[in-house]
């Protein structure tokens, strides 16, 4: 049988019954990636020997009956999440051989609840990117088409989901990094509001607007490992003291009551016609589970990737000052004196793209730039937040499409920094208001490669981007649909 | 143009970045073209708006001051590219 095929609550069921073992599913799942990993290149590290062995125990405690939420269930992690003893690289040559002293919160969480870490997943330098092109150890590949991009930030978590090289994955992003790959390459995608998921042990880009969350093969799988990684966390003091429901509860058939907003700014000119088609078509499956829609305005849109990318390096710059070759990471053993090793292993030990950011960042900060584009930027930012507030004084969520056209060719865009930047325009508004954001898989173009809608929602509204999403899932019923291409 | 090789240069320097002149010729045109697509912000009035630093604000994330174990030397150490048991070491500074 194929177990990797399956989704967590399927498995779930036949592991408390004792139809299957952990041990039996994850040998499948590493089988599953011995077979098409070649492929689809979605890890960077892989620990088959540490995943029997917690699989072991998994095993053990549910014939104890002391199983958890995620018992025995293989997972991947994006490698920018902190692995006790499991090399955490960032995509990055200037990280290559850390292995960090602790687990961040997200990652003992998943633990403690069960989960079997299959290994780490790869990613565009320290998330820097839409294509997963910018990882030092090379792309991972989109499990529909090979020859096409994956999405990015969180690629490897978004290929490895949808190749069904683990079962559910967990991704972080910083202006679409989950919801992008998730909606590329056909797996659902949340992004939590700020401050619901600690961001303890994950490696900062731009903490402002970084934030953890799952890619799954179906909304339920979502809610379920929603349950498990958010909630307060001292460790994190931007972590908000929220109560945590069950968000598998907000999983109801019907969306009677629920005005869903289509904000106008987001059918831009230059939206490919099958991605318009596809949402059009969501919508009309909304309506008719009994959604009312409305339409509405953001009219800062069309600011967000200006704002972003001034505050986004900003934060990077700085954040990134700690990669000296000092405490940990590369270093240039050739330097003779401290600011020839800071100058030559930074330089040797990043990116293009990521040396891109720190230099755009460095200079938006710099005496004399700082009022005209960061300050700038940080007040446009409270315009576009302003506008999520208005529309949701009139609606429940949002309803758009999560990238202006399906994924595109390897290598098509990566000269281009300002066209793959203008890419992110549907995802980015979402994290610069700290608000929640999901993509659902929602149809196919004609070349056979996924399409996703994204629902947006107020703070910490999550149950309701869940219930929209759950109702879309079955009225689309798209789910069967699978990459048998491999 | 909104910036020069020149500037480019000077800021790299500010970020410890060495670069090529090559790679830097690169950056700067490509920095331009960021620079001069970010300028539509000045087309809004955001005089008298505050800035966003947190999307959601937390006012005084306080907590005890208490005493709590840390991490042990031996593991903060142990990715070190050169140490001594006891500190990280680094090349001659005075």
């Amino acid at each position: 049988m194929s177990l990797h095929k399956l989704t967590i609550h399927e498995l779930q069921q036949m592991l408390a019954a004792r139809k299957i073992s952990a041990v039996e599913l994850t040998r499948d799942v590493l089988d599953r990636i011995e077979k098409v990993e070649d492929k689809v290149k979605a890890y960077i590290t892989l620990d088959p020997e540490g995943a029997l062995k917690q699989a072991e125990e998994a095993d053990r405690e549910i014939k104890e009956g002391k199983g958890g939420a995620l018992s025995g269930i293989p997972v991947s992690i994006k490698d920018v999440l902190c692995t006790e003893n499991m090399r955490t690289t960032c995509g990055s040559r200037i990280l290559e051989n850390f292995v960090p002293p602790y687990d961040a919160t997200a990652v003992v969480k998943m633990k403690k609840a069960g989960a079997v870490l299959l290994g780490k997943v790869s990613m565009d330098e320290f998330a820097m990117g839409s294509t997963s092109e910018n990882c030092a150890f090379g792309p991972p590949r989109n499990p529909w088409n090979t020859d096409y991009i994956c999405g990015g930030s969180s690629g490897g978590s978004a290929a490895s989901v949808a190749a069904d090289e683990c079962i559910a994955s967990l991704g972080t992003d910083t202006g679409g990094s989950i919801r992008q790959p998730a909606s590329h390459c056909g797996v659902v995608g949340l992004k939590p509001t700020y401050g619901r998921v600690s961001r303890y042990g994950l490696v900062a880009f731009a903490s402002s607007l970084d934030q953890i969350g799952p890619l799954t093969k179906d909304i339920t799988d979502c809610a379920l490992l929603m349950n498990v990684i958010s909630g307060y966390d001292p460790k994190d003091s931007t972590s908000v003291q929220q109560s945590v429901p069950d968000f598998r509860q907000a999983l109801t058939q019907g969306l009677q009551g629920m005005k869903i907003g289509i904000p106008r700014e987001y059918f831009i000119k230059g939206l490919d016609p099958e991605v318009e088609k596809a949402a059009q078509n969501s919508i009309k499956i909304l309506r008719e589970a009994g959604a009312e829609i409305v339409e509405v305005s953001l009219p800062h849109t069309d600011y967000c990737v200006a704002v972003y990318y001034l505050v986004a390096p900003a934060e990077a710059s700085s954040n990134l000052a700690r990669y000296d070759g000092v405490r940990y990471g590369f270093r240039d053993r050739n330097s003779d004196t401290l600011l020839e090793m800071y100058n030559n292993s930074r330089s040797q030990g990043f990116g293009a793209e990521v040396k891109r950011r720190i230099i755009i960042g460095t200079y938006a900060l710099s005496s004399g730039y700082y009022d005209a584009y960061y300050k700038k930027a940080s007040q446009v930012r409270t315009m576009i937040t302003a506008d999520f507030k208005k529309v949701f004084e009139v609606c429940d969520v949002l309803a758009s499409p999560v990238t202006p056209t399906p994924a595109w060719k390897l290598g098509e865009k990566i000269n281009d920094p300002l066209s793959m930047y203008l890419s992110d325009i549907l995802t980015i508004s979402a994290n610069l208001a700290g608000i929640p954001g999901i993509s659902v898989p929602c149809g196919f173009s004609a070349k056979g490669l996924p399409i996703g809608l994204q629902i947006q929602g107020a703070h910490f509204q999550e149950e309701k981007l869940l219930r929209a999403a759950y109702n879309l899932e079955q009225g689309l019923n798209i789910y069967h649909m699978r990459t048998e291409n491999l | 143009m909104k910036i020069t090789a020149q500037e480019v240069s000077h800021v790299a320097k500010l970020a410890r970045l060495h670069m090529s002149q090559q790679e830097i010729e690169a950056m700067t045109k490509q920095l331009d073209d960021i620079l001069t697509y970010v300028a539509k912000l000045n087309e809004l009035d955001t005089e008298g708006i505050m800035p966003t630093t947190h999307a959601i604000s937390i006012v005084n994330a306080f907590r005890e001051d208490e005493v709590k174990p840390s991490l042990e030397r031996g593991k903060t150490l142990a990715n070190a590219p050169r140490q001594n048991d006891e500190s990280f070491v680094v090349p001659k500074v005075i």
